[in-house]
């Protein structure tokens, strides 16, 4: 499958990013000229897994979060979400709707079900201590 | 926040993004405007919100969990389709009555 576009953003992990971030995807997204309701998908998506990355990866510290999106000729939109924070011990667990390793703060275990809701494909890759990859797919149009 | 009180009944309108980034300062602002324990009810405008994700829920479900402690209700209204969308994938209208 060929590449037609591909971008790529660093940011530093405070959460002011997270709504750059989905915006931005979801900008990157439009030239496909989706409907908004995909594009809200996106939006919801990215938000989770870039909050994941500043809240799970790195905080309380800094780090930098890599966000990558690609489009395909298939009219498959492919989006990657990087730290290099502490990593998930046990990703199925954490995939699990409801499970969060933060519940004092009042966080609700359910992004990485929202992520897989609204996305096509989910996948995730993670090393305890080096940092966690999400990869995300979604069809904008027939390829 | 745009709020109304009437007797037992608060209602807020909430508007903008409800993400992990404004999480707080909205959760405080619903904490302040239900500290009177003489309000049993919150009803949730959301029809001037144009985002949330799941940290949303977090918040909302944060609310409802004081309000029901103290007998009473957590209600929502207005919300658009990505937000509804959250809403019944979490499972929270089990629990909390949209209106
Ligand atoms: N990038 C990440 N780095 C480290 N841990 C993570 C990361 N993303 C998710 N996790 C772990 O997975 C759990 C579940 O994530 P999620 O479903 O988004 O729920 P929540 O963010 O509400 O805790 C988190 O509580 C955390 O323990
Ligand atoms: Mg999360």
């Amino acid at each position: 499958m060929q590449v037609v576009n591909h971008m790529k953003l660093e940011f530093l992990s405070v959460p002011e990013n997270e709504g750059f971030a989905r915006v931005a995807v979801s900008a990157f997204a439009v030239q496909l000229d989706p409907t908004l309701d995909v594009l809200a998908d996106i939006k919801t998506a990215v938000s989770e897994a870039v909050t994941n990355a500043i809240v799970h990866g790195y905080g309380p510290a800094l780090g930098t979060v890599a966000v990558e999106a690609a489009l395909r000729s298939d009219g498959v939109l492919q989006i990657s979400v990087s730290d290099q924070g502490r990593g998930i011990p046990d990703i199925a667990q954490a995939m699990q709707p409801f499970f969060t390793t933060q519940p004092e703060k009042e966080r609700s275990g359910m992004g990485f079900s929202v992520m897989q809701t609204f996305m096509d494909r989910v996948s995730v890759e993670s090393v305890l201590g080096e940092g966690t990859t999400v990869r995300m797919e979604k069809r904008l149009r027939e390829g | 926040m745009e709020h109304v009180r009437r007797r037992d009944t608060m209602t807020v309108r909430l508007t903008g993004e409800l993400d992990h980034c404004s999480a707080q300062s909205v959760r405080r602002e619903l904490d302040g405007l239900i500290a009177d324990p003489g309000i049993k009810k919150l009803v949730l405008d959301m029809g001037g919100m144009s985002f949330m994700d799941s940290s949303g829920i977090g918040v909302i479900l944060g609310r409802y969990r004081e309000l029901h402690g103290r007998g009473g209700a957590l209600y929502v209204k207005n919300m658009n389709s990505q937000v509804e969308k959250i809403f019944l994938l979490s499972g929270m209208d089990q629990i909390i009555q949209i209106i």
